[in-house]
Protein backbone atom coordinates (compact mmCIF):
# COMPACT_ATOMS: atom_id res chain seq x y z
CA UNK A 1 0.00 0.00 0.00
CA UNK A 2 3.15 1.72 -0.66
CA UNK A 3 2.28 3.92 -3.46
CA UNK A 4 -0.79 5.21 -4.13
CA UNK A 5 -3.35 5.08 -1.34
CA UNK A 6 -6.28 4.79 -3.01
CA UNK A 7 -9.86 6.26 -1.74
CA UNK A 8 -11.60 3.39 -1.47
CA UNK A 9 -14.21 5.30 0.03
CA UNK A 10 -14.19 7.99 -2.09
CA UNK A 11 -14.75 5.78 -5.06
CA UNK A 12 -17.46 3.90 -3.30
CA UNK A 13 -19.25 7.52 -2.14
CA UNK A 14 -19.10 8.48 -5.39
CA UNK A 15 -20.51 4.88 -7.11
CA UNK A 16 -23.47 5.01 -4.90
CA UNK A 17 -24.65 8.51 -5.93
CA UNK A 18 -24.33 7.56 -9.22
CA UNK A 19 -26.63 4.77 -8.50
CA UNK A 20 -29.14 7.19 -7.04
CA UNK A 21 -29.63 9.04 -10.06
CA UNK A 22 -30.19 5.70 -11.62
CA UNK A 23 -32.69 4.55 -9.30
CA UNK A 24 -34.88 7.80 -9.90
CA UNK A 25 -34.48 7.44 -14.01
CA UNK A 26 -35.84 3.96 -13.44
CA UNK A 27 -38.17 5.64 -10.97
CA UNK A 28 -39.68 7.74 -13.39
CA UNK A 29 -40.48 5.16 -15.76
CA UNK A 30 -41.97 3.29 -13.02
CA UNK A 31 -44.19 6.49 -12.67
CA UNK A 32 -44.85 6.47 -16.21
CA UNK A 33 -46.50 2.76 -15.56
CA UNK A 34 -48.49 3.63 -12.37
CA UNK A 35 -50.06 6.39 -13.40
CA UNK A 36 -50.81 4.94 -16.85
CA UNK A 37 -51.93 1.51 -15.04
CA UNK A 38 -54.80 3.96 -12.79
CA UNK A 39 -55.89 5.35 -16.35
CA UNK A 40 -56.06 1.96 -18.36
CA UNK A 41 -56.08 -0.81 -16.12
CA UNK A 42 -58.10 -2.97 -18.61
CA UNK A 43 -56.12 -2.32 -21.33
CA UNK A 44 -52.67 -2.76 -19.19
CA UNK A 45 -54.15 -5.85 -17.56
CA UNK A 46 -54.62 -7.38 -21.52
CA UNK A 47 -51.70 -6.60 -22.51
CA UNK A 48 -49.72 -8.37 -19.42
CA UNK A 49 -51.54 -11.58 -20.43
CA UNK A 50 -49.81 -11.20 -23.20
CA UNK A 51 -46.23 -11.53 -21.34
CA UNK A 52 -44.76 -14.72 -21.16
CA UNK A 53 -44.65 -15.90 -17.35
CA UNK A 54 -42.21 -18.51 -18.00
CA UNK A 55 -39.51 -16.16 -19.87
CA UNK A 56 -39.92 -13.47 -16.67
CA UNK A 57 -39.49 -15.86 -14.00
CA UNK A 58 -36.10 -17.56 -15.80
CA UNK A 59 -34.84 -14.39 -16.88
CA UNK A 60 -34.94 -13.58 -12.19
CA UNK A 61 -33.63 -16.62 -11.55
CA UNK A 62 -30.69 -15.86 -13.87
CA UNK A 63 -30.23 -12.45 -12.53
CA UNK A 64 -30.24 -13.61 -8.88
CA UNK A 65 -27.65 -15.59 -9.27
CA UNK A 66 -25.62 -13.55 -11.62
CA UNK A 67 -25.58 -11.20 -8.33
CA UNK A 68 -24.62 -13.99 -6.10
CA UNK A 69 -21.74 -14.73 -8.51
CA UNK A 70 -20.73 -11.23 -8.49
CA UNK A 71 -21.06 -10.59 -5.16
CA UNK A 72 -18.97 -13.82 -4.39
CA UNK A 73 -16.47 -12.56 -6.56
CA UNK A 74 -15.79 -9.36 -4.29
CA UNK A 75 -15.74 -12.19 -1.27
CA UNK A 76 -13.48 -14.10 -3.31
CA UNK A 77 -10.41 -11.33 -4.65
CA UNK A 78 -10.43 -10.18 -0.80
CA UNK A 79 -9.58 -13.44 -0.20
CA UNK A 80 -6.63 -13.47 -2.49
CA UNK A 81 -8.00 -16.11 -4.61
CA UNK A 82 -7.34 -15.15 -7.97
CA UNK A 83 -8.53 -18.29 -10.02
CA UNK A 84 -11.96 -18.34 -8.12
CA UNK A 85 -12.99 -14.53 -9.01
CA UNK A 86 -12.34 -15.02 -12.60
CA UNK A 87 -14.40 -18.37 -12.68
CA UNK A 88 -17.35 -16.06 -10.78
CA UNK A 89 -17.05 -13.29 -13.12
CA UNK A 90 -17.39 -15.34 -15.91
CA UNK A 91 -20.14 -16.96 -14.60
CA UNK A 92 -22.17 -12.96 -14.00
CA UNK A 93 -21.44 -12.57 -17.82
CA UNK A 94 -22.21 -15.97 -18.60
CA UNK A 95 -25.58 -15.06 -16.92
CA UNK A 96 -25.97 -11.71 -18.39
CA UNK A 97 -25.64 -13.35 -21.94
CA UNK A 98 -28.53 -16.01 -20.84
CA UNK A 99 -30.63 -13.19 -19.83
CA UNK A 100 -29.68 -11.52 -22.83
CA UNK A 101 -30.95 -14.11 -25.25
CA UNK A 102 -34.13 -14.78 -23.31
CA UNK A 103 -34.85 -11.10 -23.88
CA UNK A 104 -33.90 -11.57 -27.68
CA UNK A 105 -36.44 -14.70 -27.69
CA UNK A 106 -39.05 -12.89 -25.94
CA UNK A 107 -38.56 -9.65 -27.95
CA UNK A 108 -38.86 -11.62 -31.23
CA UNK A 109 -41.96 -13.84 -30.64
CA UNK A 110 -43.68 -10.61 -29.75
CA UNK A 111 -42.55 -8.83 -33.25
CA UNK A 112 -43.55 -11.88 -34.75
CA UNK A 113 -47.11 -11.11 -33.58
CA UNK A 114 -47.14 -7.92 -35.20
CA UNK A 115 -46.67 -6.34 -31.75
CA UNK A 116 -44.12 -3.41 -31.70
CA UNK A 117 -43.90 0.70 -31.37
CA UNK A 118 -45.89 2.08 -33.94
CA UNK A 119 -46.85 -1.38 -35.32
CA UNK A 120 -50.03 -1.75 -37.28
CA UNK A 121 -51.66 -3.77 -34.96
CA UNK A 122 -51.47 -1.79 -31.90
CA UNK A 123 -52.40 1.66 -33.91
CA UNK A 124 -56.08 -0.13 -34.90
CA UNK A 125 -55.76 -0.92 -31.19
CA UNK A 126 -57.12 0.94 -27.94
CA UNK A 127 -54.74 3.74 -26.94
CA UNK A 128 -53.99 2.02 -23.47
CA UNK A 129 -52.50 -1.41 -25.06
CA UNK A 130 -50.30 0.66 -27.48
CA UNK A 131 -49.16 2.50 -24.19
CA UNK A 132 -48.68 -0.62 -22.19
CA UNK A 133 -46.11 -1.82 -24.95
CA UNK A 134 -44.46 1.45 -25.50
CA UNK A 135 -43.77 1.60 -21.82
CA UNK A 136 -42.91 -2.62 -21.92
CA UNK A 137 -40.25 -1.70 -24.89
CA UNK A 138 -38.84 1.47 -22.78
CA UNK A 139 -38.57 -0.50 -19.71
CA UNK A 140 -37.12 -3.14 -20.05
CA UNK A 141 -35.05 -2.19 -23.48
CA UNK A 142 -33.66 0.84 -20.67
CA UNK A 143 -32.78 -2.08 -18.30
CA UNK A 144 -31.02 -4.62 -21.56
CA UNK A 145 -28.82 -1.60 -22.31
CA UNK A 146 -28.03 -1.74 -18.58
CA UNK A 147 -27.21 -5.25 -18.89
CA UNK A 148 -25.34 -4.65 -22.08
CA UNK A 149 -22.84 -1.96 -20.21
CA UNK A 150 -22.54 -4.21 -16.85
CA UNK A 151 -21.55 -6.89 -18.90
CA UNK A 152 -19.24 -4.97 -20.71
CA UNK A 153 -17.96 -3.94 -17.46
CA UNK A 154 -17.73 -6.76 -16.11
CA UNK A 155 -15.27 -8.24 -18.91
CA UNK A 156 -13.00 -5.28 -18.43
CA UNK A 157 -12.69 -6.17 -14.97
CA UNK A 158 -11.66 -9.49 -15.56
CA UNK A 159 -8.99 -9.17 -17.75
CA UNK A 160 -7.81 -6.00 -14.94
CA UNK A 161 -7.77 -9.12 -12.43
CA UNK A 162 -6.41 -11.46 -14.72
CA UNK A 163 -3.49 -9.11 -15.45
CA UNK A 164 -3.26 -8.69 -11.62
CA UNK A 165 -3.78 -4.63 -11.59
CA UNK A 166 -6.90 -5.46 -9.52
CA UNK A 167 -5.90 -7.98 -6.42
CA UNK A 168 -7.02 -8.40 -2.61
CA UNK A 169 -5.30 -5.69 -1.94
CA UNK A 170 -6.58 -3.26 -4.35
CA UNK A 171 -10.14 -4.09 -5.06
CA UNK A 172 -12.52 -1.30 -5.37
CA UNK A 173 -12.99 -1.04 -9.02
CA UNK A 174 -14.51 -4.55 -8.90
CA UNK A 175 -16.53 -3.75 -6.18
CA UNK A 176 -17.92 -0.74 -7.91
CA UNK A 177 -18.64 -3.11 -11.06
CA UNK A 178 -20.37 -5.43 -8.97
CA UNK A 179 -22.51 -2.53 -7.17
CA UNK A 180 -23.38 -1.11 -10.87
CA UNK A 181 -24.49 -5.02 -11.66
CA UNK A 182 -26.36 -5.33 -8.32
CA UNK A 183 -28.42 -2.90 -9.06
CA UNK A 184 -29.61 -3.75 -12.75
CA UNK A 185 -30.88 -6.54 -10.80
CA UNK A 186 -32.74 -4.53 -8.22
CA UNK A 187 -34.45 -2.62 -11.45
CA UNK A 188 -35.29 -6.16 -12.49
CA UNK A 189 -37.18 -7.21 -8.81
CA UNK A 190 -39.42 -4.47 -9.73
CA UNK A 191 -39.95 -4.96 -13.66
CA UNK A 192 -41.05 -8.68 -12.99
CA UNK A 193 -43.99 -7.77 -10.44
CA UNK A 194 -45.23 -4.93 -12.32
CA UNK A 195 -45.32 -6.40 -15.72
CA UNK A 196 -45.26 -10.17 -15.84
CA UNK A 197 -47.30 -10.81 -12.46
CA UNK A 198 -50.07 -8.39 -11.01
CA UNK A 199 -51.86 -7.31 -14.26
CA UNK B 1 -11.61 7.63 8.97
CA UNK B 2 -11.42 4.44 10.62
CA UNK B 3 -12.33 1.55 8.35
CA UNK B 4 -12.46 -1.94 9.06
CA UNK B 5 -12.49 -4.34 6.20
CA UNK B 6 -15.73 -6.80 6.14
CA UNK B 7 -15.33 -9.91 3.80
CA UNK B 8 -19.04 -11.62 3.56
CA UNK B 9 -18.66 -15.90 3.62
CA UNK B 10 -19.58 -16.95 0.37
CA UNK B 11 -22.29 -19.21 2.90
CA UNK B 12 -24.23 -15.71 4.02
CA UNK B 13 -24.29 -14.66 0.42
CA UNK B 14 -25.66 -18.08 -0.99
CA UNK B 15 -28.10 -17.74 1.74
CA UNK B 16 -29.09 -14.40 1.16
CA UNK B 17 -29.85 -16.07 -2.77
CA UNK B 18 -32.14 -18.72 -1.24
CA UNK B 19 -34.43 -16.64 0.17
CA UNK B 20 -34.14 -14.57 -2.83
CA UNK B 21 -35.77 -17.26 -5.18
CA UNK B 22 -38.01 -18.38 -2.08
CA UNK B 23 -39.50 -14.86 -2.03
CA UNK B 24 -39.41 -15.08 -5.88
CA UNK B 25 -41.46 -18.49 -5.63
CA UNK B 26 -43.57 -16.59 -3.01
CA UNK B 27 -44.72 -13.52 -4.94
CA UNK B 28 -45.72 -15.72 -8.46
CA UNK B 29 -47.76 -17.96 -6.24
CA UNK B 30 -49.65 -15.33 -4.14
CA UNK B 31 -50.03 -13.29 -7.63
CA UNK B 32 -51.92 -16.30 -9.49
CA UNK B 33 -54.98 -15.66 -6.64
CA UNK B 34 -57.59 -12.82 -7.98
CA UNK B 35 -57.02 -10.91 -4.42
CA UNK B 36 -57.89 -7.43 -6.50
CA UNK B 37 -55.17 -4.26 -5.51
CA UNK B 38 -53.89 -6.50 -2.57
CA UNK B 39 -52.35 -8.52 -5.25
CA UNK B 40 -50.39 -5.20 -6.45
CA UNK B 41 -49.40 -4.35 -2.37
CA UNK B 42 -48.39 -7.47 -1.74
CA UNK B 43 -46.29 -7.87 -4.84
CA UNK B 44 -44.65 -4.50 -4.22
CA UNK B 45 -44.06 -5.48 -0.72
CA UNK B 46 -42.17 -8.52 -1.70
CA UNK B 47 -39.82 -6.98 -4.41
CA UNK B 48 -38.98 -4.54 -1.70
CA UNK B 49 -38.22 -7.00 0.62
CA UNK B 50 -35.85 -8.83 -1.87
CA UNK B 51 -34.13 -5.21 -3.15
CA UNK B 52 -33.71 -4.68 0.92
CA UNK B 53 -32.01 -8.29 0.76
CA UNK B 54 -30.05 -7.25 -2.27
CA UNK B 55 -28.96 -3.87 -1.38
CA UNK B 56 -28.30 -4.49 2.69
CA UNK B 57 -26.14 -7.91 1.98
CA UNK B 58 -25.32 -8.22 -2.10
CA UNK B 59 -24.54 -4.77 -2.15
CA UNK B 60 -22.68 -4.45 1.45
CA UNK B 61 -24.50 -1.84 2.58
CA UNK B 62 -25.63 -3.95 5.55
CA UNK B 63 -21.28 -3.19 6.33
CA UNK B 64 -21.15 0.52 5.26
CA UNK B 65 -20.77 3.82 6.86
CA UNK B 66 -23.60 5.49 8.51
CA UNK B 67 -23.33 8.46 5.62
CA UNK B 68 -23.85 6.12 3.12
CA UNK B 69 -27.61 4.39 4.17
CA UNK B 70 -28.22 8.25 5.40
CA UNK B 71 -27.89 9.35 1.43
CA UNK B 72 -29.94 6.24 0.42
CA UNK B 73 -32.78 7.25 2.54
CA UNK B 74 -32.45 10.55 1.03
CA UNK B 75 -32.78 9.52 -2.03
CA UNK B 76 -35.73 6.87 -1.67
CA UNK B 77 -37.57 9.66 0.60
CA UNK B 78 -37.20 11.70 -3.13
CA UNK B 79 -38.37 8.83 -5.33
CA UNK B 80 -41.41 8.94 -2.45
CA UNK B 81 -42.31 11.98 -2.86
CA UNK B 82 -42.24 12.78 -6.24
CA UNK B 83 -44.83 9.27 -6.87
CA UNK B 84 -46.82 10.59 -3.73
CA UNK B 85 -46.66 14.39 -5.52
CA UNK B 86 -47.65 13.05 -8.68
CA UNK B 87 -50.63 10.29 -7.52
CA UNK B 88 -51.79 13.14 -5.67
CA UNK B 89 -52.13 15.33 -8.97
CA UNK B 90 -53.43 12.57 -10.69
CA UNK B 91 -56.33 11.20 -8.31
CA UNK B 92 -57.54 14.79 -7.17
CA UNK B 93 -56.87 16.57 -10.65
Amino acid sequence: MSHAEKDSFGAKLGMWLFLFTEMLLFGGVFILYSVYLTRYPKEFGLGGHQLDLVFGATNTVVLLTSSLFAAMSVTAIKRGAKQLTLGLLSGTIGCALIFLFIKYLEWSAKFHHGIYPNSPKLIAGPPGESIFFSLYYLTTGLHGIHVIIGGILMTWTAVMVQKGMLNSADNVTLENVTLYWHLVDLVWIFIFPLYYLIL
Amino acid sequence: MEHTEHILSYGKLTAVWVALLVLTAATIMVTRFELGVWKVWAALAIASVKSGLVIAFFMHMKYEPRLFRIILFVALFTLAGFIGGTFFDVLYR
